[in-house]
């Protein structure tokens, strides 16, 4: 037997603010036809609603990633609308998985290709620690050879707990001064991996 | 007549004597031991007799077994007759000390990584093959993995529960 078809005789009239979410502007002085802010937060509010994230997928945790970008949890809400697939065109740099001794070098060379400012989360315990995976052939933890903004628990973590580690991310991005990647402590911090 | 473990053990007693030994049958498959440098000869005879036919060089690997003094490491040849679909396997060994066996990449080219990859996770050193270095672990590893001598975990984590990996 067919389903009956049904009609809404009663819609309810859409509205704009339910289906866009607005950014909220910076501290600042608004005059008529004016607005002044720090140069800084205007930068961090447009970076961190445009990353383009680049998926370093290597396993299991690299499924559940598949499921964040997907329609039922659509990273694409936080900005990041655009996976990209070459580093020189993307902003943060997503680590899902184990990465072997063998694949270190490889990671470094992604993360090398990338342009400046650039971030890095690294999503389950194989890319945070290694994981279970305590042997001779499994790097322990990318941040022995790049620097990690962002650690994501799980084996594998939930799409909720990456897009909580992406929000985590965007805090980190919007709230960054415009001179950190000029600075002292991060020329020094590069140095200690080896970078420049 | 279809092959028989009997049969093949007939004809390799026949023209290697006391260089093969210890025959068994596991699981109606034919396993024995072949004299360290014979293991060419040995692995010849097996193709070229047209009774045998053994031209399917199926699986080669390594065992460490450290409590054998003098023959610790083991070399598996695993063959297949593929017209009479019949297997068989034989093993060499030699010292942890000097581990050198003949090379079999140029009979079966199938042998070329098979003993690169032995050679990396054991250190087994076959003479005569022509690009013997590591095939699946980084360049810069400096020993070899699978041998009971060293351990499994990786020893330079600090920051893991101890109890939890082996090292307790």
């Amino acid at each position: 037997m067919s389903r009956p078809v049904r009609f809404n005789t009663h819609p309810i009239e859409a509205k704009l603010s339910d289906a866009i979410s607005v950014a909220e502007a910076p501290d600042g002085y608004a005059g008529e036809g004016f607005f002044t802010a720090r140069l800084s937060d205007v930068v961090g509010l447009a970076r961190k609603n445009s990353l383009w994230p680049l998926p370093f997928a290597t396993s299991c945790c690299g499924i559940e990633f598949m499921a964040t970008m997907g329609s039922h949890y659509d990273l694409a809400r936080f900005g990041s609308e655009r996976v990209g697939f070459s580093p020189r065109q993307c902003d943060l740099l997503m680590v899902m998985g184990t990465i072997s001794k063998k694949m270190g070098p490889v990671l470094r060379q992604v993360y090398l290709q990338m342009a400046e400012p650039r971030w890095v989360l690294s999503v389950g315990a194989c890319a945070c620690s290694g994981g279970i995976f305590d042997t001779y052939s499994v790097l322990q933890g990318i941040d022995q050879i790049i620097p990690v903004d962002v650690y994501v628990p799980g084996c594998p973590p939930r799409p909720e707990a990456i897009l909580d580690g992406f929000m985590k991310i965007q805090e980190l991005v919007g709230l960054e001064s415009i001179r950190r990647r000029n600075s002292y402590q991060y020329k020094a911090l590069m140095n200690s991996y080896g970078i420049e | 007549m279809a092959l028989t473990n009997e049969h093949i053990q007939h004809r390799l007693t026949e023209k290697f004597g006391d260089l093969v030994s210890n025959f068994s049958v596991l699981y109606d498959m034919l396993n024995f031991e072949v004299s360290t440098d014979q293991n060419l000869k040995v692995l010849q005879f097996l193709y070229d007799e047209a009774d045998l036919n053994f031209q399917f060089l199926t699986d080669l690997c390594g065992v460490n077994f450290p409590d054998q003094i003098g023959r610790e490491l083991a070399v598996v040849y695993h063959l297949h007759n593929l017209q009479d679909n019949v297997r068989i396997r034989f093993k060499v060994f030699t010292s942890v000390a000097s581990p050198d066996v003949y090379t079999a990449s140029k009979l079966f080219s199938a042998a070329n990584w098979m003993e690169r990859e032995t050679y990396d996770f054991y250190g087994i050193n076959f003479i005569g093959h022509s690009n013997l270095k590591r095939i699946l672990n980084v360049d810069e590893m400096d020993y070899f993995p699978l041998r009971k001598e060293y351990p499994l975990e990786d020893q330079t984590r600090i920051d893991k529960d101890d109890q939890m990996f082996g090292r307790g």
